[in-house]
């Protein structure tokens, strides 16, 4: 096979994608960065698809805000690892099984009520989560918490009250909404699960033990659901995996798009 | 051409007035000062860095508003400027200026309400409309053209206009 010179070029160019040492602190940015990245991504999906004007600008609002965590996450995580990576690496340059990100984040857009389900488990952590973190003992985190918890609690109380319009609202849009938090209820086990690379940034100071997450957050979850006349589902069997790289099929199509740009033409800038 | 010699204290100023001068893409009546953007402007060595912070994380206008002013510092003869972002202490309404409150009110954006805090997030929001006054006014929709504004309408003059959200 003859390849031109061009093809030999941009072969040599396209570094598959880059390494990184996850030390503690390092893996611990990333997990979040990609938490945001991800969810982030998934809104932008919806962009000019939402079902009115209004929703069309929540929803890349909030993709917006996250995508605007995520740098800010990124950036501290290659400054941690000081190897040469920057957030656009950290974005384009890795593969699947490098990603972080919880399962539930990265769960297709199904329709609005799966969307606002996602969303409000989601946020209603983050919120939780963005608040304590504004006390961590590492200057940085602290000051993205602190900005991250004003914009997530924008975000809470939006899908907050969609959760009741669905729940309390027609039979049909009650029965979505039902449905959408009994299939994604099995990825919430994973907010609060931490590894031994966590155990020592929470003995630190510098992580917040979800954990004590738990009991604000399930009062918060049950308490809107309960006004939208929804049930959820008995703690049961939690799915797990992401926070190791061990993802669900869905990641790798929204990274294929994702990095669709820079896989084709490596190295492209602006 | 005339070279004049200025202490730090003199560049400093003139570097901050200059840096001072940009505007807020988005929404041009504002310079970044106005905003709260500009922290802080410092000299060494001759160079000029400049301190700015995000308005919300993911704000597009930050990069725009980078480079405007290194632009600006260079047309006015400074160089090797540099831009930095800082996040701390966290941007808030509360760093816009009376100047800025007023400016923004004239342009038809209605202001923040001062100190902002989770209360005010969630308290009840009480916003007077900006062109008739009247603080019989209605939400429209929380998210609007940016991330700094929701979208509300007057029920007396029947006015749709923007909000700068409270933060």
């Amino acid at each position: 096979m003859v390849r031109s010179e061009r093809t030999k070029r941009l072969i040599d160019l396209a570094v598959a994608s880059i390494s990184v040492s996850e030390t503690p602190l390092v893996l611990y940015a990333l997990r979040r960065a990609d938490d945001a990245l991800i969810l982030g991504h998934r809104l932008s999906e919806w962009c000019g698809h939402a079902p009115m004007l209004e929703e069309d600008m929540a929803l890349a609002n909030m993709g917006l805000d996250l995508l605007g965590q995520a740098r800010e996450l990124y950036d501290y995580a290659a400054k941690v690892e000081g190897k040469g990576n920057n957030e656009d690496k950290f974005a384009y340059l890795r593969d699947v099984r490098q990603y972080r990100n919880l399962l539930l984040l990265e769960q297709p857009n199904g329709d609005f009520a799966r969307t606002m389900v996602r969303q409000f488990f989601y946020a209603a952590f983050a919120d939780l989560y963005w608040r304590t973190m504004m006390k961590s003992g590492d200057a940085t985190l602290a000051a993205i918490a602190a900005k991250s918890e004003k914009e997530t609690a924008y975000h809470v109380r939006h899908c907050s009250e969609w959760i009741v319009r669905l729940g309390d609202g027609t039979a049909e849009s009650h029965a979505r909404a039902q449905t959408a938090i009994d299939d994604l209820w099995a990825f919430t086990g994973e907010l609060f699960e931490i590894d031994d690379s966590e155990r020592a940034l929470i003995d630190a100071g510098i992580a917040v033990d979800p954990a004590a997450l738990r009991p604000p957050w399930l009062k918060l979850v049950s308490d809107i659901a309960s006004e939208a006349t929804l049930v959820l589902p008995k703690s049961g069997w939690m799915q797990q995996g992401g926070r190791s790289g061990l993802h669900s099929e869905h990641l790798g199509h929204l990274l294929s798009e994702l990095q669709s740009m820079q896989r084709t033409f490596p190295g492209a800038t602006w | 051409m005339v070279i004049t010699m200025f202490d730090d204290a003199e560049l400093r100023q003139r570097a901050w007035e200059v840096s001072a001068s940009v505007v807020d893409p988005e929404i041009p009546v504002l310079t970044i000062a106005d905003l709260g953007v500009l922290r802080e402007v410092a000299i060494s060595d001759g160079s000029v860095q400049v301190k700015i912070t995000p308005t919300y994380s993911g704000c597009p206008a930050m990069n725009m508003i980078t480079l405007e002013i290194e632009m600006a510092l260079e047309r006015e003869g400074f160089r090797n400027s540099s831009v930095q972002t800082v996040l701390s202490p966290a941007w808030t309404t509360d760093w816009m200026s009376e100047d800025g409150r007023r400016k923004l009110r004239e342009y038809g954006i209605a202001p923040p309400q001062a100190a902002s805090s989770r209360r005010a997030l969630f308290g009840v929001e009480q916003v007077a409309c900006p062109q008739c006054g009247s603080k019989d006014t209605e939400v429209l929709s929380e998210f609007g053209s940016t991330s700094c504004k929701a979208l509300w309408r007057c029920k007396a003059c029947r006015e749709p206009f923007d909000y700068f959200k409270c933060h």
